[in-house]
C-alpha cells in the first residue's frame, strides 16, 4: 500500500485575497478594498463538461469560484418508486440504466441485494459466480476507458477519447454476444444469468484482454507524462483523506484520496477472496490522482478477468431452486410442479421473506448500495439505490471553492460521475 | 462478530433508547427509541466506535401504520470493517429528525433526498431545499399515497408535470382477488380511500402473501 | 452590337459546370452539413457518443460537428429521458437554434417515455418540440441513430428553400 502523507489544501482564494490586499491601496479609514463585484455564472444542465445535466450555479470573483451550488435531480426518473410496483425480475432492466456506462456491473450488484434477502447467495453456482466476477471487471474496464476518454476531452486532447472508445466498442461486442444487447444488458437474473457464455466467446475475451493492454499503455503514453494534462490536473481538486471520509466518498475518487477502501477485499462477495488483486491507492488526493487509480485499476481488472477465465469451472449457471429462477423450458412445457414455479414466477413475481438488507456492490463509479425492505411477496416495500455518483458529487460545494473557473472542468471530470446513477 | 460487540457498547451506553439489536441475513439492526437522540447516538458511534463512515440515509414509508415513517440510518467503519443499521420511526403530525449533518457532511444531501422524497424534515439542517425535484413541486412523490403516475401541477416558467397514461402496465398479480381485475390491477394503486383511486374496480394491492 | 462575351459551353471549364436548381443545390448544401446540437441526457447520449467516435464515424454523413451551442447547430438530437424539470430547458435550447432546425428523438424515452412511466418523466418530447424522425430503441444503436440522420438528409433534401425565403420576406 502506498504511503500515505497529509497534504496542505491548496487555498487558492486565501491567496488571491491576500495578492489583492497586497496591491490594493487602503483608503482613508484605513480599510481595504477588494475591488469588483461577484458574478453568478451558470453552468449547465445542458454543457458539455457536465457529463449530463449536472448544473452548477458558481460565483465568481474574477476567475476565482468562491461559491459553488451544484443542483442534481434534472434526469430523476423515478426508479424508486417504479421499483414499489413490480416485480423484483422485472426491475432488472432499470439497473441498466442507473450507470449506463457500466449496466453489467449493476445488473450483478441488484442481482446479489436480492440474493441475499433470498438467503441464497451462499447457494449461487461456482460459474455463475465467475462469470459474474468477469461481468463485473469488464464493465470497470469499459467505464475506466470512458472516464479516462472523455476526461482527456474536457482538458484538451481528443485523440484519447477516440483511442480509448475503440477499446469500448470491443466490449460492447463482447457483451452483445454475451447477452444479446450490446449496451443495455440485463444479464443477469435473480439466482443466476439470463444465458451461459456462448462458444468462443472466452477465446474472444483473451484476444480481447491483450489488446485492451496494449490500449491502456498507449493511453498513458498520450496522458500521464503530458505537459498540458499533468499541469491542468496536478494540484488541482486535492481532496483530503478526512474530506473523503467526512463527505462519503467512495470507489477511485475516495482511493485516489489514500484511503484503502474496497469492497471487494473489505467484505469479499462473489469470488473476490480466491483472486489475486491489488488496491491501487493514490497519495495526495488531487485529479491526477483519481486519474492514475483508474489507469491502474484497469490492469487489476485486466489481471482478475484473465484469472477468472483461467479457473473457470462447469456446470450450472442458475440455483437449481425452481421458486427462483425459471425452469428449463422443456421441462416447463412437459411438467406440472415446473410449470406451476414458471405460472407462479412470472406472474406474481419470487416470492421473498419479510426483512430489510442493505447490499454494497464496489462499482466502478464507487459503492453501489441496494436496501431493500421487503413485507413478503413479489415487490420490493421500499427499494433504496444509494448511489455512488449522488454522493460523490455533494463535495462539489466543499471541494470548488478557491479554485479558477477552468478548473471546474478538470475536477469534473476527474470524478467520473453519471447522472442516470445520481439522480436515479 | 465485531459488528454484535459494538452494537453492545452503543447499547451499553445509551441503555433504553436503543432496543436489542435484531440480526437478519448477518446485519444488525437496533431502533432508536427516542428521534431526538439520534444525532448523539450517531456522534459517540462514529468518535468511539470508528464507525466513520456513514453510507446511507433513507425513509420508509409505513402507510396506514403509526407512526408512518421510519428513518434509516447505515454505518460501516474501515477500521473494524462492520455495518449497522439504526432505525428510528416518525410520526406524520411531527415529522422532523434532528440532522446528523453536524456528524457526518455526507448527511446533508441524504437529507435533502429524504425531505423531497418522503417530506420528512430535518431540524437544524443548514440547507434544507428540494434535490431532485424542483422547488415549488407539492408533493412528496415516495409516499404510499402518491401513485407512481403523478399528478398534474405547475410551476409557471419552471417547470410542470402531467399524470403519466399507464395503459397496460406495469402488471402486478395478487393472488386470491375475487375477479381478474383484482387478481391485476394495473400497477400498485396508491394506498389512499376508494374516492382517489381511477379504476372502478381496482383494489389497492395486498403486500402480504 | 458585338460583345466578346461568351454565353453557353465553353469547352475550358468543362467538367467544373453544374446545371441544377437552385433549391436542390441548397438542400444539397445543408443535408451534407447538418450539424447536430447533442442533447446528451442520459443512456442514449453514450451510444451518441459512440456514433460520433472511431468506429462509427458520423463524419461520413457530414455530422461530426457537434455543437454545444444551439446558435451554431441545426439538428438537435434529442438523446435520453427528457424530465420535467428539464423539459422546459431543452425547450429554451430548441429556440435558441436558428431556422432551419430539426430534431431527431433518439430512443424510447425522448420519443414516448419509454419504460419510465412515471410522475417526473415528460411522456415524449413531442409534447414540447416537432419531431422529425424518431428513433427506436432503448438505447438505439448507433446504426439506427445513422439510419434516422440519413432519413433527415432525405427530407432535407425535398425541402423547398427558395418559396420559403420569399414566404418570409
Amino acid at each position: 500500500m502506498a504511503e500515505t502523507r497529509d497534504i496542505q489544501f491548496r487555498d487558492v482564494a486565501g491567496q488571491a485575497a491576500e495578492a489583492a490586499q497586497a496591491l490594493a491601496p487602503a483608503n482613508d479609514a484605513g480599510e481595504v478594498e477588494l475591488q469588483g463585484e461577484k458574478m453568478v455564472l451558470n453552468m449547465g444542465p445542458s454543457h458539455p463538461a457536465t457529463h449530463g445535466v449536472l448544473r452548477i450555479v458558481l460565483e465568481l470573483d474574477g476567475e476565482i469560484i468562491t461559491k459553488a451550488v451544484p443542483e442534481v435531480g434534472y434526469l430523476h426518473r423515478g426508479d424508486e418508486k417504479i421499483a414499489e410496483n413490480m416485480t423484483y425480475t422485472q426491475f432488472i432492466p432499470y439497473t441498466d440504466r442507473l450507470d449506463y456506462l457500466a449496466p453489467l456491473a449493476n445488473n450483478v450488484a441488484y442481482a446479489l441485494a436480492v440474493e441475499k434477502l433470498l438467503g441464497i447467495d451462499k447457494e449461487l453456482t461456482p460459474r455463475c459466480r465467475f462469470i459474474r466476477v468477469i461481468c463485473v471487471e469488464l464493465a470497470r474496464i469499459s467505464s475506466h476507458l470512458l472516464g479516462v476518454g472523455c476526461y482527456a476531452m474536457d482538458v484538451g486532447a481528443m485523440t484519447v477519447f477516440l483511442h480509448t472508445f475503440t477499446e469500448r466498442e470491443k466490449i460492447h461486442n463482447l457483451c452483445e454476444s454475451l447477452s444479446g444487447a450490446r449496451f443495455t444488458t440485463s444479464y443477469t437474473r435473480i439466482g443466476g444469468l439470463s444465458r451461459d457464455m456462448p462458444p468462443g466467446w472466452m477465446e474472444a475475451c483473451r484476444q480481447f484482454l491483450k489488446e485492451v493492454v496494449v490500449n491502456i499503455d498507449e493511453t498513458e503514453t498520450l496522458l500521464t507524462r503530458n505537459r498540458i494534462f499533468v499541469d491542468r490536473t496536478q494540484g488541482v481538486g486535492v481532496i483530503s483523506r478526512e474530506d473523503a471520509i467526512d463527505y462519503g466518498l467512495s470507489g477511485p475518487n475516495l482511493r485516489g484520496s489514500g484511503v484503502e477502501h474496497d469492497l471487494r477485499k473489505a467484505q469479499p462477495y462473489l469470488v473476490y477472496d480466491q483472486l489475486d488483486f491489488e488496491v491501487p491507492v493514490g497519495s495526495t488526493g488531487d485529479s491526477y490522482d483519481r486519474y492514475l487509480v483508474r489507469i491502474e485499476e484497469m490492469r487489476q481488472s485486466v489481471r482478475i478477468v484473465h484469472q477468472c477465465l483461467d479457473k473457470m469451472p462447469g456446470g450450472p449457471i442458475n440455483v437449481a431452486d425452481g421458486k427462483v429462477v425459471l425452469p428449463p423450458k422443456d421441462r416447463v412445457l412437459t411438467r406440472m410442479e415446473e410449470l406451476i414455479h414458471h405460472f407462479l414466477n412470472v406472474t406474481q413475481g419470487i416470492n421473498v421473506p419479510p426483512g430489510q438488507i442493505y447490499f454494497g456492490h464496489e462499482n466502478p463509479k464507487g459503492e453501489l448500495g441496494f436496501y431493500i425492505n421487503s413485507r413478503g411477496g413479489g415487490t420490493p416495500y421500499r427499494l433504496k439505490i444509494r448511489s455512488p455518483s449522488f454522493v460523490n458529487l455533494s463535495i462539489l460545494q466543499r471541494l470548488l471553492p478557491g479554485h479558477m473557473m477552468s478548473d471546474t472542468v478538470a475536477i469534473l471530470g476527474s470524478f467520473d460521475f453519471v447522472m442516470g446513477e445520481c439522480d436515479r | 462478530m465485531r459488528a454484535q460487540q459494538l452494537a453492545q457498547q452503543l447499547k451499553a451506553r445509551f441503555g433504553d433508547l436503543l432496543s436489542e439489536p435484531a440480526e437478519f441475513r448477518g446485519e444488525l439492526t437496533m431502533q432508536v427509541v427516542d428521534p431526538e437522540k439520534i444525532a448523539d447516538i450517531c456522534r459517540m458511534a462514529k468518535e468511539e466506535l470508528k464507525f466513520d463512515y456513514l453510507v446511507d440515509i433513507t425513509s420508509i414509508d409505513n402507510y396506514g401504520e403509526d407512526p408512518r415513517f421510519s428513518v434509516v440510518y447505515h454505518l460501516y467503519g474501515y477500521e473494524h470493517r462492520a455495518y449497522l443499521r439504526l432505525q428510528l420511526s416518525v410520526s406524520e403530525e411531527t415529522c422532523q429528525v434532528p440532522t446528523v449533518t453536524t456528524v457526518w457532511k455526507t448527511a446533508d444531501w441524504h437529507e435533502r433526498e429524504i425531505y423531497d422524497m418522503m417530506g420528512i424534515r430535518f431540524a437544524g439542517h443548514p440547507d434544507l431545499r428540494r434535490i431532485l425535484m424542483w422547488e415549488g413541486y407539492p408533493h412528496h412523490p415516495l409516499r404510499k399515497d402518491f401513485p407512481v403516475t403523478g399528478k398534474s401541477t405547475s410551476v409557471p416558467g419552471i417547470a410542470f408535470t402531467e399524470a403519466a397514461p399507464l395503459a397496460g402496465g406495469p402488471f402486478i398479480t395478487v393472488a386470491g382477488g375475487k375477479d381478474a381485475m383484482a387478481r391485476e390491477p394495473r400497477g400498485r394503486l396508491p394506498e389512499t380511500d376508494s374516492t382517489e383511486s381511477k379504476g372502478p374496480s381496482q383494489q389497492p394491492l395486498s403486500t402480504g402473501h | 452590337m458585338k460583345t466578346k462575351t461568351e454565353i453557353g459551353y465553353d469547352s475550358r471549364i468543362e467538367g467544373d459546370v453544374i446545371c441544377t436548381r437552385l433549391d436542390a443545390a441548397l438542400n444539397w448544401f445543408r443535408k451534407n452539413s447538418l450539424w447536430p446540437m447533442p442533447m446528451g441526457l442520459a443512456c442514449c447520449a453514450i451510444e451518441l457518443m459512440g456514433t460520433g467516435a472511431s468506429r462509427y464515424d458520423i463524419s461520413r454523413f457530414g455530422a461530426e460537428v457537434m455543437r454545444f451551442s444551439p446558435r451554431q447547430s441545426d439538428v438537435m438530437i434529442v438523446a435520453g429521458t427528457v424530465t420535467y424539470k428539464m423539459a422546459l430547458v431543452v425547450k429554451r435550447i430548441y429556440d435558441q437554434m436558428a431556422e432551419p432546425k430539426y430534431v431527431i428523438a433518439m430512443g424510447a424515452c425522448a420519443s414516448t417515455g419509454g419504460m419510465y412511466r412515471s410522475y417526473s418523466v415528460l411522456q415524449g418530447i413531442d409534447h414540447l418540440l416537432p419531431v422529425d424522425v424518431y428513433v427506436a430503441g432503448c438505447p438505439p444503436r448507433p446504426e439506427a441513430l445513422l439510419d434516422a440522420l440519413m432519413r433527415l438528409q432525405r427530407k432535407v433534401a425535398k425541402e423547398p428553400v427558395i418559396a420559403t425565403l420569399k414566404k418570409v420576406a
